[in-house]
């Protein structure tokens, strides 16, 4: 089965438990500023957002790359960088439509979310599970259950609102 | 390994900068954060000195756990002589800034001297610059954030910054990060501005990792992660209302000191209670709080954001004030509502708000106008005086307004801006000042709360209550339950929890997590990340150890065991109400068992026997 991320902002409380996981997971240090998956705080609204690669059926990046160095993970599904055949020319950066897949200046590669091989780190690590990793075919199921407990048919209450 | 072996030498006077190992024998004794910076600033500088003169120094310092993935590990804190009360003051904060300064590589800095005109500090990694802060000095700590987010065009950069309240030397103001976590206590924003620093700002991109034993680590974490989600306080009880879930039980208790300490109940303390945060606004139906929110790290999330009515009196025509911020906590809520006799949420949120824009303490400020309106019913201050208005408790018109002017440093804000201390001395009232050593109590009546005034009256900062909190064990019954009523055994109590204290706050551990860890949980987590033997028992002693070097700094400095006592309010006005009634603070049968246990003579002098034993000189 399919699985995707799924992120439920409303959940989060910024406190980047999942972007020290992946920079753990993908450079051996706690480092958030080499993170793959981005919580964005707007601090007016009280709000918490994070953000990362939605893994698109038809990669902008996959297309835009001259060198053919993402390809999919037939497993995963998962869009995956080959670090030896990256060049660095950064048009994937320019092409993704989300901004998710971003240069290291590091290595000169590079890097986006890889789905950890089908087992993501920030999913682990996130506190509140405002970010699962379900069946990529039922994404919408916890907002619907969500609506659907907010939809009244009961006899009772019909009956009383007339 | 987890520190990242460095430290930043900032000589603002010369302005040269410089880079440091880190004292390889110091960090093994003091651990780090806390422990470690009081002792570079115990052998730095005289403890005499005056703390807003250039001789005095400034440290900004992390913990080895700091910018790991330890939960809550990213905290980081201030060590100065403190103005409010001459003693070591060490203030803890939250937030983002201590995690960038470890990424950034560095374990703390020191600022010495003081700089010719107003500067800031930009660390980005190995490149830092004093840089002119001309433009920036005599505005607030929110503007000073925007200012450097735009001139660096950085939104990623992490400030810290002063305020107006500080550049005007109120003696409690604080160092602001992140727009809304502080440094709060004994004035070390103050420090910071006598030095003409006006912030730092930080960006860091080298990662925090060097573990000693890597897999260890992320096993000890994810142990604590879950121990911290099982335990209902770090579980439920502060995320769903963060400190603020302690108001109506310590109501209840009898241990919510009001109108200036004269009672220990308050009629309006649900008003202002957590709970009350959750509750629809009759004006716009919105509730008080809008989510919680987490420091670096942080598995808990205690943090509170919030909005005011925008139809409340604070804020008419102020739109800064319409969004969110930071929100209310217990010992702000406390101070500014319950001592005060406020019970409008608003007007407490809109004060918080200025606290945090303006970088100043609302503990001692909340406490102070609380003196000040005792001094006003009293007829020790006209209403000429107080600008104009009536100062009696329960008015949140001279709440915000008290605020407004001490943010602005005009008018009587002047005089609010001293702290109760130097207030009640000026207009001959000193006995109303509810401080230990000039810094004022926070939210726990020591005549409700035995152990706790023991605490109080031994804090090496001044009275506080994360310096040994043992509310935890005497009213939530953590560890195990204690009669708060009695002292016996409170010095045994009060000392376990003092030592443990300083291990966790020279770890870069939040307080929070010791409402369901014990040292036994903390320990793997150090040793697996810095390795050399951390066990639970070394970090007691590590903590004891600290403990003393503070005291020592303090005798050094001019204290005497006279000092380690509460007001006489509290140890001979009995309670009037609730389960306290009719009993006062046994502070004074407490001490000497605690003196004894800690190894002091009866002077409350560390004997030599203790200082070999703690490995501590002369
Ligand atoms: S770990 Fe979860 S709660 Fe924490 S910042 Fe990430 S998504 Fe938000
Ligand atoms: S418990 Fe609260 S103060 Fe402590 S680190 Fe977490 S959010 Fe910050």
């Amino acid at each position: 089965m399919e699985k995707a991320l799924v992120i439920n902002p409303d959940k989060c409380t910024g406190c980047l438990q999942c972007e020290l996981a992946c920079s753990y997971e993908n450079e051996g240090v706690f480092n958030p500023s080499k993170s793959r998956i981005k919580v964005f705080t707007f601090h007016q609204e009280g709000r918490f957002v994070p953000y990362t690669c939605t893994q698109c059926s038809d990669a902008w990046c996959q297309q835009a790359c001259p060198v053919d160095a993402i390809t999919l993970n037939l497993l995963t599904g998962a869009k995956e960088v080959n670090e030896n055949t990256c060049v660095g020319c950064k048009v994937c950066t320019i092409s993704c439509p989300f901004g998710t897949i971003n240069y290291n200046q590091n290595t000169g590669k590079v890097i986006k979310c890889d789905l950890c091989g089908g087992d993501p780190k920030c999913v682990s690590a996130c506190p509140t599970q405002a970010i699962t990793y379900i069946d990529a075919n039922q994404t919408g199921m916890e907002k619907m259950r969500q609506w659907a407990t907010e939809t009244d048919n009961s006899p009772s209450n019909s009956a009383a609102n007339v | 390994m987890s520190w990242a072996g460095k430290l930043l030498r900032v000589n603002l006077t010369n302005g040269e900068i410089t880079s440091e190992m880190l004292n390889e024998q110091w960090k093994n004794d003091y651990l780090g954060a806390r422990g470690l910076a009081s002792k570079y600033l115990s052998e730095e500088i005289d403890p005499a000195c005056d703390p807003l003169s250039p001789e005095n120094k400034m440290i900004m310092a992390t913990g080895p756990l700091t910018g790991t993935m330890a939960a809550t590990g990213g905290r980081y804190v201030v060590v100065t002589k403190g103005p409010l009360t001459n003693c070591i003051a060490c203030s803890n904060s939250g937030g983002f800034i201590g995690a960038e300064m470890k990424n950034a590589g560095w374990d703390m800095v020191i600022f010495e001297g003081k700089s010719p005109t107003p500067v800031y500090l930009y660390i980005e990694n190995d490149q830092v610059e004093l840089i002119a802060a001309d433009d920036i000095w005599g505005t607030s700590v929110w503007h000073t954030d925007e200012w450097l987010h735009n001139k660096h065009q950085d939104p990623l950069l992490r400030i810290a910054a002063v305020g107006r309240t500080a550049e005007n030397g109120c003696f409690y103001a604080g160092i602001v990060n992140d727009l809304h976590r502080a440094a709060g206590r004994s004035g070390v924003g103050t420090v910071m501005a006598s030095k003409n620093l006006k912030a730092v700002a930080i960006r860091g991109t080298l990662g925090v990792g060097n573990l000693a034993d890597p897999e260890g680590f992320m096993k000890a974490v994810n142990e604590g992660k879950a121990a911290l989600a099982e335990n209902p306080v770090t579980g439920q009880g502060l995320p769903a209302y963060g400190t603020q879930v302690l108001m109506n039980v310590i109501n209840e208790i009898g241990a919510l000191p009001t109108n200036n300490m004269k009672d220990v109940q308050f009629d309006g303390a649900h008003a202002i209670s957590g709970e009350a945060m959750h509750e629809p606004r009759k004006s716009d139906g919105r509730p008080n709080l809008t989510t919680n929110a987490a420091c670096f790290g942080c598995t808990i999330a205690c943090g509170r954001i919030s909005t005011i009515d925008q139809g409340h009196f604070s804020v008419e025509n102020k739109s800064q004030y319409w969004g969110n911020s930071g929100g209310l906590e217990y010992e702000a809520a406390w101070a500014l509502g319950a001592d005060n006799g406020v019970d409008d949420l608003d007007a407490l949120t809109y004060v918080n708000f200025v606290c945090n824009e303006e970088g100043f303490d609302p503990i001692t400020f909340g406490a102070t106008v609380a003196a000040a309106m005792e001094m006003y019913e009293d007829g020790d201050l006209t209403i000429e005086q107080t600008g104009g208005i009536a100062f009696n408790f329960g008015s949140a018109e001279a709440l915000t307004k008290g605020a407004e002017w001490v943010a602005a440093g005009e008018g009587f804000g002047k005089d609010l801006a001293l702290g109760s201390k130097r207030l009640c001395e000026k207009y001959g009232r000193p006995e109303l000042s509810m401080t230990v050593k000039g810094q004022e109590f926070p939210a726990y009546d020591p005549r409700g709360i035995q152990g706790i005034g023991l605490n109080y009256a031994t804090s090496n900062r001044g009275a506080c209550h994360v310096r040994g909190y043992t509310v935890a064990s005497e009213v939530l019954g953590i560890p195990e339950k204690t009669d708060p009523l009695t002292a016996e055994g409170k010095p045994g109590l009060v000392k376990a929890f003092q030592d443990a204290t300083g291990a966790v706050d020279s770890a870069g551990l939040c307080l929070f997590t010791t409402f369901a860890w014990s040292l036994d949980n903390i320990a793997p987590q150090i040793e697996a990340a810095c390795g050399g033997g951390w066990t639970a028992e070394r970090l007691a002693e590590t903590g004891e150890r600290i403990w003393n070097l503070e005291r020592d700094f303090n005798l050094k400095a001019g204290i005497t065991s006279a000092d380690d006592t509460l007001p006489e309010r509290l140890r001979k006005e009995a309670a009037k109400t609730g389960p306290a009634k009719g009993i006062v603070s046994k502070v004074e049968e407490m001490m000497p068992e605690y003196y004894e246990l800690r190894g002091w003579d009866s002077d409350g002098v560390p004997t030599d026997e203790t200082r070999s034993r703690l490995g501590l000189k002369d």
